[in-house]
């Protein structure tokens, strides 16, 4: 392979305070290549991608873009250089066309020469062979189209050298294959793709090599087509790993939780939650899927009582709960938990220590006006020995805990609660393969237990493997309820994207139930 | 230049941050008192001699520290809920406002019940002075910055008015002020200070027991770091608040009585002095601990009474007494900055460094 080399960085060293994020990494990217950098959080993939980008600087090491070595030093040098990154969020003005935000970054008087600029971005658009209204507002958009606006317009900036951080977590399947199309287009025409992403199948789907990430440092890079799930998984986490997860049988149980044409609004009086009706039994997981922003937070929190309904019945055990406070839900004994996605925001405070989170729960049934922390001191223990929680000690501030342990902090707290009802909003978000197996464990666990656990997901295999029935929200609405055993991930897809269960051909609902 | 995150800051680059600010506190006014002729090293000495030299001179730093004190332990409270209580100087009018009213405008009120009575009013009315903006921002979200703000204005006026208006005293020969406190509702003394001494150190203790060891004091805490949290595990948001800004706002208005009955023994429209603006500085140096204030406070009264002296001492103006002060507090708050970020210096690059395309 002679393919001129676009990017080389050797022996990157970063260094945060006392976090060595990378150390010697080696990474070579040629024209007209999609290299992975796949990696657990935390393993330093967007500290590196940052130093391309002109976020950081590196403190020892050498990058050369196009062969010459080169200190990139802002964001804006990086665009120079030709560099374009996509971020996870995008950076779009919502209320201007898709035009018009690619021309905003332009130097020079803005928006002035618009007929001109945007023969120019159609000329890219023709050379990359990418389609796109330039007229569509970008509230207008869907997240897919944002997306697209976003490369759009660094390749309309020269880019030659894309860099995309962790791009499918917010499409549906679909929309990943379109994407992954765009960027076979792309190299094509001589561009080179850079991709984060942990999830394996995608890297196996797209990539032609790729670089394994641990601990800050480049374990190896290898060619894709040589490769496979397993060694890659491996590689990642430096030992063999079971990524098999075997659904334990359990007897369903009783009607636990009956939710009944349950509305709510969200901003501007949009409908975030539309006629959702569903059952949840003892001892099954029943899993929510669906595109990020469907109405599954707002599920989670109707239920505990964080969101006001606008109508709809939410029944615990035959009781309505609609109108109830958290504190009022607690206070009349009903036994629910909830791990909301937002665990340092929502579910834990990150500047105490995990005696004071475990009193967060606790400390309204003590008695007086004073907080015993004797017994949160050993529940703190009891959750830590239990759960294998890595800290200096449970006097430690949990913010300064990985995202896994901070998510066994909350998890172990709440399940040391023995609630009857657990719902889960994207428990494995953020963690690496190991914890998140763990996980899975512990919420089966609980559903042996007789726990009915609502589980809230974005990895459709996962889904299909853990839970026993799966539940599909598009904007708002059910598109349909299914046995895991039923769908298959195209299926689910579907369903994501707004199509009716009913219209499913038999392909991908393999028995319809 | 850039300014850079630091991502992790250790105790021995803090204190080394921390020594530099003091440091540089000292050089840069050294500087400006070799500007206005004087040496130094006098100044320095006589600002020690002036806050510490001699007892009378140590209870006047005293006197300065307990008005700090009390003040910033109410602050503390509104900080750690992260509710950005500026209003103190009002809270601290009211608070006085109230014990006069008790003091001079209620006859009958037995000797014995005199002080408890003032100390409850002047809580009381504080406590009432913030939960104005409290209100304001549980219900609807209002900026407590610019109301607590504005409400220390409109306390001022109002006493003003008190003073050269309705409760002008007609036996003070034209001279505009309130009457005297009756002796009853005077603080008796110990060791030549007034008792608010030993009730500031009781505060303290007491602030620090609620803020560790209460239910409140723990909903304080959660509200401060996240209002989702709070709502999460069950508090009533609101109701947090507004409490915790009752006792903020009440141990402002402690303060008033301690001043107005203590020292002043009347109400004056200067009784605040500043007290609520330099608590803010003090609450944010002592980091949000309770027991820290108490030395942090001592620290700036020395500060405070020093420079008054040097005033009188060396015949400095005090306006230049007033920028040592401040430059000094520049140092200290600003190295704050530097605990957090860290700025990089870079050679300006050549702009063919770098090729755009191959």
């Amino acid at each position: 392979m002679n393919r001129p080399v676009y990017v080389e960085m050797k022996n990157i060293c970063k260094t945060f305070g006392v976090i060595r994020a990378n150390r010697n990494i080696n990474l070579s990217v040629t024209e007209g290549e999609i290299h992975a950098l796949l990696g657990e959080n935390g393993a330093g993939k967007s500290t590196l991608v940052n130093m391309i980008s002109g976020i950081y600087t590196p403190d020892s090491g050498s990058i050369a873009i196009h062969g010459k070595p080169v200190r990139i030093h802002s964001p804006r040098h990086a665009i120079e250089l030709g560099i374009g990154m996509i971020h996870q969020h995008f950076k779009l003005v919502d209320v201007l066309s898709a035009a018009e935000n690619i021309l905003l970054a332009e130097e020079g008087p803005p928006l002035l020469f618009r007929k001109k600029a945007t023969e120019k971005i159609r000329k890219v658009m023709e050379k990359y062979e990418m389609e796109m209204d330039l007229s569509k507002k970008i509230e207008e958009m869907a997240v897919s189209e944002k997306q697209n606006v976003e490369i759009l317009k660094v390749l309309y900036r020269g880019a030659k050298i894309l860099i995309l951080d962790e791009p499918t977590a917010v499409l549906t399947p679909q929309e990943t294959d379109k994407l992954f199309g765009i960027l076979r287009n792309l190299v094509k025409k001589g561009c080179a793709v850079i991709i984060i992403t942990h999830k394996l199948n995608e890297v196996m789907a797209i990539s032609d090599r790729v670089t394994v990430l641990r601990q800050g440092e480049s374990v190896c890079t290898l060619e894709t087509k040589n490769t496979n799930i397993r060694q890659l998984t491996e590689l990642m986490v430096g030992k063999p790993v079971d990524l098999s997860i075997v659904r334990c049988p359990a007897e369903k149980g009783k009607l636990l939780l009956s939710v009944h044409h349950l509305s709510a609004l969200g901003e501007h009086g949009v409908r975030v939650l539309d006629d959702i009706s569903f059952d949840l039994y003892e001892g099954e997981i029943l899993g929510v899927a669906g595109v990020a922003g469907s109405g599954q937070k707002e599920i989670c929190e109707t239920i505990s009582g964080l969101y006001p309904v606008e109508k709809g019945e939410i029944l615990f055990q035959g009781e309505n709960i609609v109108g109830l406070t958290p504190r009022e839900i607690i206070k009349r004994g009903i036994s629910m938990s909830f791990i909301p996605e937002d665990r340092l925001g929502m579910g834990l405070v990150a500047s105490m220590d995990m005696i004071d989170n475990m009193l967060l729960k606790e400390y309204v049934n003590q008695p007086g006006v004073s907080v015993d922390r004797r017994f949160a001191r050993e529940k703190a223990v009891r959750v830590r020995d239990r759960l294998d929680i890595q800290t200096p000690g449970i006097g430690t501030p949990i913010r300064k805990l990985s995202g896994g342990n901070i998510q066994k902090v909350l998890l172990g707290r709440e399940i040391d609660a023995k609630p009857s009802l657990l719902i889960t909003a994207y428990p494995v978000r953020g963690l690496d393969i190991g914890a998140s197996y763990n996980i899975y464990d512990l919420l089966q666990e609980q559903k042996q237990k007789g726990v009915g656990v609502l589980y809230i997901g974005e990895d459709l295999d996962v889904l299909l493997e853990l839970c026993d029935r799966i539940m599909v929200l598009c904007n708002g609405k059910v598109t349909g309820i299914t046995d895991s055993r039923c769908i298959t991930k195209e299926g689910l897809g579907l369903l994501m994207a707004g199509e009716s269960i009913t219209a499913l051909t038999e392909e991908v609902t393999p028995c319809k139930l | 230049m850039q300014i850079v995150n630091r991502s992790g800051t250790s105790t021995k680059q803090i204190i080394l941050i921390r020594f530099i600010a003091i440091l540089a506190a000292i050089v840069v006014s050294s500087i400006f008192i070799g500007f206005l002729g004087y040496n130094p090293f006098t100044v320095y000495q006589n600002m020690l001699k002036g806050s510490l030299g001699s007892t009378i001179r140590f209870r006047a730093t005293l006197l300065e520290m307990i008005p700090l004190v009390v003040t910033s332990l109410g602050i503390l409270i509104a900080f750690k809920m992260k509710f950005w209580n500026i209003g103190g100087e009002g809270q601290i009018l009211m608070g006085a406002f109230a014990a006069s009213f008790v003091a001079l405008r209620i006859d009958g009120i037995p000797d014995f019940l005199m002080l408890p009575l003032i100390f409850l009013a002047g809580f009381l009315m504080g406590g009432l002075w913030a939960l104005i903006p409290a209100y304001f921002k549980a219900r609807f979200g209002a900026n407590e910055t610019i109301m607590t703000l504005m409400l220390n204005y409109i306390a001022l006026q109002f006493i003003t008015y008190l003073q050269f208006g309705p409760w002008r005293d007609p036996k003070a020969m034209g001279f505009p002020k309130i009457a005297n406190f009756p002796d009853s509702a005077l603080l008796p003394k110990l060791f030549g200070i007034h008792i608010g001494l030993i009730i500031s150190i009781l505060l303290v203790v007491v602030v620090t027991w609620f803020m560790r060891n209460t239910k409140k004091g723990f909903e304080i805490a959660v509200v401060g770091e996240s209002f989702a949290t709070a709502r999460y595990a069950g508090m009533n948001v609101s109701q947090v608040i507004l409490f915790a800004m009752l006792l903020s706002g009440g141990l402002c208005g402690i303060t008033g009585v301690i001043q107005t009955s203590g020292v002043n023994k009347t109400l004056t429209m200067n009784i605040s002095s500043g007290y609520g603006f330099s608590a803010i500085i003090t609450t944010w140096l002592s980091g949000l601990k309770a027991p820290m204030v108490l030395l942090v406070s001592f620290l700036f009264a020395i500060l405070l009474q020093g420079g008054s002296y040097i005033q009188s001492a060396l015949q400095i103006p005090q306006s230049a007494a007033d920028v040592l002060q401040g430059m000094i507090l520049f140092c200290i708050l600003g190295s704050e900055f530097f605990v957090r970020y860290k700025i990089r210096f870079r050679k300006k690059e050549h702009p063919n460094n770098g090729g755009v395309s191959p």
